[in-house]
């Protein structure tokens, strides 16, 4: 697979433990105390959004379901809050998938954003339907932040799949 | 005729259509949402998975604390002693209070002894450190680090240097989950020190707190210290919870609307102190006997209270 389907470079296969490691990291990105910045992105859905979107055969959402829980037991929030903002999260993203990735990243951002906007209105419908109260506009920022944040983390997750660059002037590709 | 129907096998497997994974997946959300919320069945879940957490809640927890004690390390001398020197005045300052107040306890309890009133049982406690606040808007709630094996249980209440926090709602093996007192759906029974007044003070979701069903004419007064009034059994009488703010009487409403501010650093994250369980207060008098007109010292459920509760 590529970078983007219109560059020309092809990468190494993803491994499956290196998506487990990065879902962990994200998750202890999460947990770390803060809460009381505005705009710090949810790491979890902005990762899993990745995977799904670049390996939606590999991360689906019986992994959205199972990081989601685990998302609802860390976070003390009632059970299948997160669950249901991940699944919805990857199932619009790998349906997106074929799509996004012919275009050039600041572009793909630019598409990601409604995507993760759906993660905080989601959240946003089950808690008020739950008893809560308006958390305020800052709340629905961090779907920016983490648009922004699509550039970096494309570099990063994808940097364990490039391989060195090896000019055979007798290969075909 | 079957066989028009047969299909060529798919070159790729691809496992169940992703719709109807979607379904599947948001049906169990749901349902877990309304089990979770209507009738509470998934806190053995919760146990088992916060078990699995709990390292790495540790873990998360770690670089907070280097970035304390770095900031402890590098701290100057000279800021040392000037902190030291404060310290020192402050303790000057409260030492001919905390002298007399072992006089003051003792003749306290020799004279509720001689009034035969019920002694106010001591406050003891743990100390625990705030590991994170959790990240969800919808839930004001922070994670200590003491669970079932220091002896925490649902219900404890949780206080800081100068005031009540909150309360212990669940309660894992090595952690548990505090709701703090601005949580919707938190009330703590209080009074006014002023004037006794009694009340029940509630959350409102947004780090302030609400005394409810207060008629307009009620004696409150912007400034007003609320203390814990110790009618639910659970709360010890006596802490600080809130400080009144702002005071709106509108003659159209039949009850005042009174906000307070939390004294204690409700929203600051360091160390807080769990507070032993105080022994079960009497049992509730039967109806019968209430007619006698014993006024009961200690209800059991505050929650259930006369709006605009007087003394």
């Amino acid at each position: 697979m590529q970078a983007t389907f219109s560059s020309s470079r092809i990468l190494l296969p993803v491994r499956p433990w290196f998506i487990a490691l990065s879902l962990i990291v994200a998750l202890l990105l999460n947990m770390l105390p803060t809460a009381w910045w505005p705009g710090v992105p949810d790491w979890v859905a902005l990762v899993l959004c990745f995977w799904s979107v670049r390996e939606f055969r590999k991360v689906g959402m019986g992994w959205a379901f199972l990081v989601g829980i685990v998302m609802d037991v860390a976070d003390a929030s009632l059970m299948g809050q997160h669950t249901l903002a991940y699944v919805l999260l990857t199932y619009f993203a790998s349906s997106l998938s074929r799509r996004v990735l012919w275009f050039p990243l600041l572009q793909q951002a630019l598409q990601i954003l409604p995507l993760l906007c759906i993660v905080p209105l989601v959240q946003f419908a089950v808690g008020m339907l739950a008893g809560g109260q308006f958390p305020g506009i800052l709340y629905f920022l961090w779907p920016l932040v983490g648009a922004l944040l699509w550039l970096p983390l494309t570099f990063l997750l994808l940097l364990p799949q490039y391989q060195p660059v090896e000019r055979d002037a007798n290969r075909p590709i | 005729m079957a066989a028009f129907d047969h299909s060529p096998p798919p070159f790729f497997k691809q496992g169940p259509a992703p719709l109807a994974l979607l379904s599947l997946y948001v049906a169990i959300s749901i349902s877990l949402m309304v089990l979770d919320a209507k009738f509470r069945y998934l806190e053995i879940g919760r146990q088992a998975l916060a078990v699995v957490l709990q390292p790495l809640q540790q873990l998360a927890h770690s670089p907070a604390r280097g970035f304390d004690q770095a900031g402890e390390y590098f701290q100057t001398v000279g800021a040392l002693q000037d902190e030291n020197q404060r310290l020192k005045h402050a303790k000057l300052e409260v030492a001919p209070t905390l002298l007399r107040l072992q006089q003051l306890e003792a003749e306290n309890a020799r004279l509720r002894r001689l009034l035969s009133v019920h002694e106010r049982q001591p406050a003891g406690g743990q100390v625990a450190q705030i590991l994170y606040t959790a990240r969800d808007p919808f839930s004001r709630r922070v994670i200590v680090d003491k669970g079932q094996q220091d002896k925490i249980a649902a219900g404890l209440p949780v206080v800081d240097d100068a005031g009540i926090v909150g309360q212990v709602t669940r309660v894992y093996p090595f952690l548990s989950e505090v709701t703090l007192i601005t949580d919707k759906g938190q009330a703590v029974p209080v009074q006014i020190v002023r004037n006794g007044l009694r009340s029940v003070v509630f959350g409102l979701g947004n780090g302030q707190l609400e005394l409810r069903f207060m008629p307009v004419n009620a004696d409150v007064q912007e400034g007003d210290l609320l203390v814990t009034s110790g009618l639910d059994g659970i709360f010890q009488p006596g802490f600080p919870v809130a400080r009144v703010l702002g005071i709106e009487r509108e003659s159209s409403y039949s009850f005042a609307r009174i906000l307070c501010a939390p004294v204690a650093g409700v929203e600051n994250f360091g160390e807080v102190m769990v507070l032993a369980a105080r022994t079960p207060p009497a049992p509730r008098p039967e109806p019968a006997e209430a007619v006698e007109g014993a006024p009961e010292d200690k209800a059991p459920k505050a929650r259930k209270k006369r709006p605009g509760g007087r003394n």
